[in-house]
């Protein structure tokens, strides 16, 4: 009798409590005016997926891209010279283990005016670069930066594919996204039309045009080729050891899933005349 | 628990060191500890918590030595060690990931807790040093999400700084206090990297507590009634060990995945731009582990409202073992509150999938319109306070429970358990 | 507890023919060791000069900056590299000394690297500039005997950098260095 009384009663408090809760639901709005914003599209890229590696002469052209096309505004923070020549870099050669000696980091780094200190004056001096030397700051600071560049502080570009969400194929997009403005559109001073921008307003220009550089592997520069080439150098650029890393994750994956067999037999066989 | 001590020293070196210092007796005692027969791998994530904090403290003292905490430093320290540390790109991940695995743990344990109603007594103890343990575990996380100095570290620091803020009176020179300044800036950023070496230690000693207190009382099992007899368990070590060492194996699959594969997958990009004061990224989110608190602080139209039931969701954690008034412990024989709890995890999940969300952003579309994340969050706010009262305490009283077996024994024989 | 008597007895039996629970207990405990080390060594290695450290521990030096009976410092991998113009004085002093008499014997032509046309300078001394006693940078042109001495302990280098006197033990190291055109050379 007391049995089905209280059963009742439990089920009747799940039901009111349900129900009450449920009651909350009354907050409904309309739902708000969507940008014209578009989405990236997925791309296929070389480095994607658990094996994938960096297209090294893809990186290559992308790092002439980078430094014809890029360099006037946007700096590379985090890489130095030598970087290029590591292991896994774009321009790594087996013969040169140690990048500072490999003659096209070198070269590479001789293209490129670095501050410094005169050690007999101490005035501050340009030199050209040395492998060991961090790609040089464009702007003294993000002001002048900003003030030279309409306000809008490009951003450094040795992470610019891990800061963006969309990573790779959202800076492909943007490079290859400028398009003519739509008719009801206003587009304010000095920016410029892109498809993939948030809000459709950007400061940068085009930065890309066909057959802007001439690649010495006789690849067509075009506009599209150019954009995957330097978006595969600036992936590199922002995630360098992905390769080690994954090569390293494999051979863990491989151990841990032995050690996990075994780790199962052993609690298979300590357990064995155990009922559980 | 602890019965008469087994060990017998067997050589005179042994027994020379056992009578000046019972370290190996203590150490076989302690592994010997008797445990019940039925624990299944729920009951894993005990140890799998151990290793996450070793993880964490060996992978965080290495960090330190590359780390550079100063504003102008931080964030070019921690890309150094990503590109230049040897192995740096490897403990790097690791620690920021480990973060993210150790939550993960920490609430599958807590949520088997709450199932299986380990809070009760005589182990309210027990269950409050974890609350203890959980919480130094939220403000560690926090310091050190701030320490990369990234945009998220900075914004995200902001703004749970600025809860302190909104205390009546105090509030404005509590925050400046905290901050040692007027905003978040270079004094915060040091004494946020001193405080976030120290946490993991204070973390470390709970944990000592925590495991005395287990040691004490015994541990609790699926189906939540004390062993009588010596049939009713079995000691830790091998079996337990054993059990622990495989799930732990499976564990570091899912961690390497992460760490490996999908190291940026936790985090936010927004984390790879330096710090700037000048400039808020759109969407201010916290990491995942704090995602649900984050919804129900936005649930409430009310800034210090928000703020406080911000923190009673935690509170109420510490008071759950007198809020839960039934007798029996598991929810394998509460047949109703079983549901209730699978709802409250759900709601957990919802409240996460909120504080992810712009709160205007519509959750469950219905015609035109639908239910704005704000409003889902406000339902599953009301469920998470509704579970711990009234619908515990109710349960407790008017729920009509299933039998409960003799024995633990008996209950593994007949396949119960 | 007879379960866990069972396993106890097993686990403890010695002169047991080696079993299929004992391969897979050592099996297990090998994997462990193996997994444990693998971890362990990055938490070793990573203490070891990174990238940026490494590129920096080479430098190159314009010797023609350097005047007769002066000397150039430039710091290389955080020490002194002393090069040293010396005066042909200096290069007979150098040269008369009996190396029989030294406690680290070494020619002062040994002390010189080969320019590209296979010849030495030996008016060009490359040195590290650092006393072998106890790590403190000597003094030039001082001393007994021309060279270098060390305010530290009273070492006295000659002018070829070779220990003369005092507690020290070993000459000033000559660092690895090479020519890489007339007057520039490569160190480290």
């Amino acid at each position: 009798m007391l049995k089905t009384q209280k059963t009742k009663m439990a089920k009747t408090f799940a039901a009111v409590a349900i129900i009450s809760t449920s009651l909350f639901a009354g907050g409904i709005s309309a739902q708000a005016a969507g940008g014209s914003t578009e989405k990236p599209a997925v791309q296929e890229w070389g480095f994607k997926g658990p094996f994938g590696t960096y297209d090294r002469p893809a990186m290559q052209r992308g790092y002439q891209v980078y430094k014809e096309s890029c360099s006037s505004c946007h700096a590379l923070e985090h890489l130095s010279f030598r970087h290029l020549g590591d292991k896994g870099g774009p321009f790594y050669d087996a013969n040169f283990p140690n990048p500072n000696d490999n003659p096209v980091i070198k070269a590479f780094a001789k293209d490129w005016e670095v501050s410094d200190i005169d050690q007999d004056s101490g005035d501050p001096i340009d030199r050209p670069g040395i492998p060991a030397d961090g790609f040089p700051d464009i702007f003294p600071n993000a002001i002048a930066a900003a003030a030279s560049n309409g306000g809008a502080v490009p951003p450094d570009l040795s992470l610019i594919v891990p800061a963006r969400t969309g990573g790779a194929d959202y800076v492909y997009a943007l490079l290859t996204g400028y398009d003519e403005v739509p008719h009801d559109f206003h587009l304010s001073e000095g920016m410029n039309y892109n498809t993939y921008f948030e809000g459709n307003q950007l400061a940068m220009a085009r930065p890309l045009f066909d057959d802007a550089v001439e690649y010495a592997d006789g690849t067509k520069a075009t506009t599209e080729q150019m954009a995957r080439d330097v978006v595969e150098f600036l992936s590199w650029a922002g995630d360098p050891k992905m390769e080690v890393r994954k090569k390293v994750g494999f051979a863990t994956f491989l151990f841990l899933f032995i050690f996990a067999l075994l780790l199962f037999m052993t609690y298979k066989e300590v357990w064995r005349n155990v009922d559980h | 628990m602890s019965g008469p001590s087994t060990y017998e020293p067997k050589y005179a070196a042994e027994r020379w060191l056992d009578k000046r210092l019972p370290i190996v007796r203590m150490s076989v005692d302690f592994m010997g500890f008797p445990s019940p027969r039925n624990l299944n791998y729920w009951y894993a994530f005990g140890g799998i918590l151990t290793l996450c904090l070793m993880a964490q403290i060996i992978t965080g003292i290495i960090l330190a030595m590359h780390y550079t905490p100063h504003v102008d430093l931080a964030f070019d320290s921690v890309q150094r060690i990503r590109r230049d540390v040897p192995f740096g790109w490897l403990l790097q991940p690791m620690h920021a990931v480990g973060a993210s695995m150790f939550f993960l743990a920490v609430y599958i344990h807590m949520f088997r807790g709450m199932f299986y109603g380990s809070y009760k007594n005589p182990r309210e103890l027990l269950w409050i040093i974890g609350c203890l343990i959980y919480l130094a575990m939220m403000a560690t996380g926090f310091l050190g999400y701030t320490l990369p100095w990234g945009q998220m570290s900075f914004w995200g620091a902001t703004v749970i700084t600025g809860f302190f803020g909104a205390i009546p009176v105090v509030g404005e020179s509590l925050q400046q206090w905290l901050l040692g300044g007027y905003s978040v800036g270079n004094p915060t950023l040091q004494r946020f990297f001193s405080l976030h070496y120290l946490l993991p230690f204070v973390i470390a000693a709970l944990v000592g507590l925590h495991i005395w207190a287990v040691h004490h009382v015994g541990q609790n099992n699926p189906i939540g009634i004390e062993p009588k007899s010596k049939s009713d368990t079995l000691p830790f070590h091998p079996f337990y060990t054993m059990k622990d060492a495989f799930a732990i194996a499976v564990f570091l699959m899912i961690f390497a995945l992460f760490v490996f594969y999908l190291p940026d997958a936790l985090g936010h990009a927004d984390n790879y731009q330096r710090a700037d004061p000048m400039k808020t990224p759109p969407h201010i989110v916290p990491e995942w582990y704090f995602l649900p608190f984050y919804a129900i602080l936005r649930a409430v139209p009310d800034k210090l409202l928000g703020i406080i039931l911000m923190f009673a969701a935690i509170a109420v954690l510490f008071i759950l073992p007198w809020l839960d008034t039934s007798k029996v412990r598991s929810m394998r024989f509460r047949p109703v509150t079983k549901w209730f709890f699978i709802i409250f995890l759900v709601m957990g999940f919802i409240l996460g999938w909120c504080g992810a969300r712009s709160p205007d952003d519509i959750a469950i579309p219905i015609g035109d319109g639908g239910m704005t994340f704000k409003w889902l969050s406000r339902i599953a706010t009301l469920y998470y306070f509704a579970y711990f009262f009234p619908i515990l305490p109710v349960m407790g009283w008017i729920e009509k429970t299933k039998p409960l077996p003799e024995s633990i024994t008996k209950a593994v024989l007949s396949g119960d358990a | 507890m007879s379960d866990t008597d069972k396993f106890d007895e097993h686990h403890n039996g010695e002169g047991d023919e080696p079993t299929r629970r004992d391969f897979i207990y050592i099996a297990t405990a090998a994997a462990a060791a193996v997994g444990g080390g693998a971890f362990a060594w990055p938490l070793v290695s990573q203490m070891s000069a990174a990238g940026d450290t490494r590129a920096a521990g080479s430098i190159e030096i314009d010797l023609s900056k350097v005047s007769e009976g002066q000397q150039l410092k430039v710091l290389w991998r955080g020490k002194p590299v002393f090069v040293r113009y010396r005066t042909q004085k200096e290069i007979d002093e150098a040269d008369a000394v009996d190396i029989e008499t030294l406690r680290d014997p070494e020619t002062d032509d040994a002390r010189f690297v080969a320019n590209p046309e296979g010849k030495i300078n030996k008016h060009l001394l490359v040195m590290v500039g650092v006393c072998t006693h106890f790590g403190c940078i000597p003094v030039g042109e001082a001393g007994d005997f021309d060279g270098w001495y060390c305010p530290c302990h009273g070492s006295h280098y000659d002018t070829s950098g070779r220990i003369r006197k005092g507690p020290a033990p070993t000459n000033m190291v000559i660092p690895k260095y090479a020519y890489i055109s007339d007057t520039v050379i490569k160190v480290g």
